[in-house]
């Protein structure tokens, strides 16, 4: 049966995450909602958690398990940060667009 | 087995990052979003990190997500957008699925070509069993409180200083309840 003969190798996991992250990138270069675009960069960094798990299995080092454990704090503080902005700038505007927030263009 | 785990858990995680990507919907790309947390909590748990599958639904599924979701209706942008009127150039997107493109390609490349360069370096995993079903958190308090605590205490610091910066940017200003 196929489904016990191969088991996934970490690459499988890497390549997974690369995708994970190629998805992400072009999700904020392709949206102009600043929500969507936050949620596309919390995408990239669970592409990268998923890295250093797989990683962490592969060689047998607890210390890519505590590393996830930090992205997922500054993750946190990141995305209350970034929602605390967009909602002050929401109160003053009604359009939900990155390119309007362009007065500081040269 | 683990190849059927795998291949479903693959499967959320792609699917839902294509639905953020791709919904018109705010919420519909938060509630993709979740999808895509579960799959990689999924995936921890097939990785024998048992803990952070638990932190990860916890803290991104149960309150990053909810964060995200609340802000959407406060801010009352909870209906589809037309996507097509966007301000986009014509050029961008096309232009964007190609970097996405290379970048994959070239991260792809990579992983292919330095597969056989991993070497075992650190001091070894305990899994979790029957037996002792604390392992893996075991083993991280003992990284987190011993080697990383001088980070694990630094990281209070950003929380609080996140939490205040916050309050700071959300409240009103004198100004403009004058104004109002």
């Amino acid at each position: 049966m196929i489904l016990t003969a191969v088991t996934p190798t970490t690459t499988w996991y890497l390549v997974l995450a690369a995708g994970l992250f190629a998805i992400g990138m072009v999700g904020v270069l392709v949206r102009r909602n600043p929500l969507i675009m936050f949620m596309c960069i919390e995408l990239m960094l669970n592409a990268v958690n998923l890295t250093f798990v797989a990683l962490a299995t592969e060689l047998s080092d607890i210390n890519g398990q505590t590393a996830v454990f930090f992205v997922l704090v500054v993750a946190a503080a990141e995305v209350v940060v970034g929602l605390g902005i967009i909602v002050s700038i929401m109160r003053r505007r009604q359009q939900v667009s990155a390119d309007d927030l362009s007065e500081l263009k040269g | 087995m683990e190849l059927f785990v795998f291949v479903c858990a693959a499967i959320m995680i792609l699917a839902g990052a294509l639905g953020v990507v791709l919904r018109a919907n705010p919420v519909h790309a938060a509630l993709s979003m979740i999808l895509t947390l579960f799959g990689v909590a999924v995936m921890f748990v097939s990785r024998d990190a048992n803990f952070l599958a638990a932190v990860q639904v916890i803290v991104y599924a149960g309150a990053i997500v909810v964060l995200f979701l609340f802000v959407i209706m406060l801010l009352g942008v909870d209906k589809a957008e037309d996507l097509r009127t966007e301000p986009l150039g014509n050029v961008q997107r096309p232009l964007a699925v190609v970097l996405g493109a290379g970048v994959l390609a070239v991260l792809v490349t990579a992983i292919v070509k330095a597969r056989d360069t991993l070497k075992f370096s650190g001091e070894g995993l305990n899994k979790a069993t029957v037996e002792q079903a604390d392992a893996n958190i075991r083993q991280i308090a003992r990284s987190m409180f011993g080697d990383y605590v001088v980070a694990f205490e630094l990281t209070s610091v950003l929380l609080i200083v996140a939490v205040v910066g916050t309050v700071v940017l959300a409240r009103k200003r004198k100004s403009d309840k004058a104004a109002s």
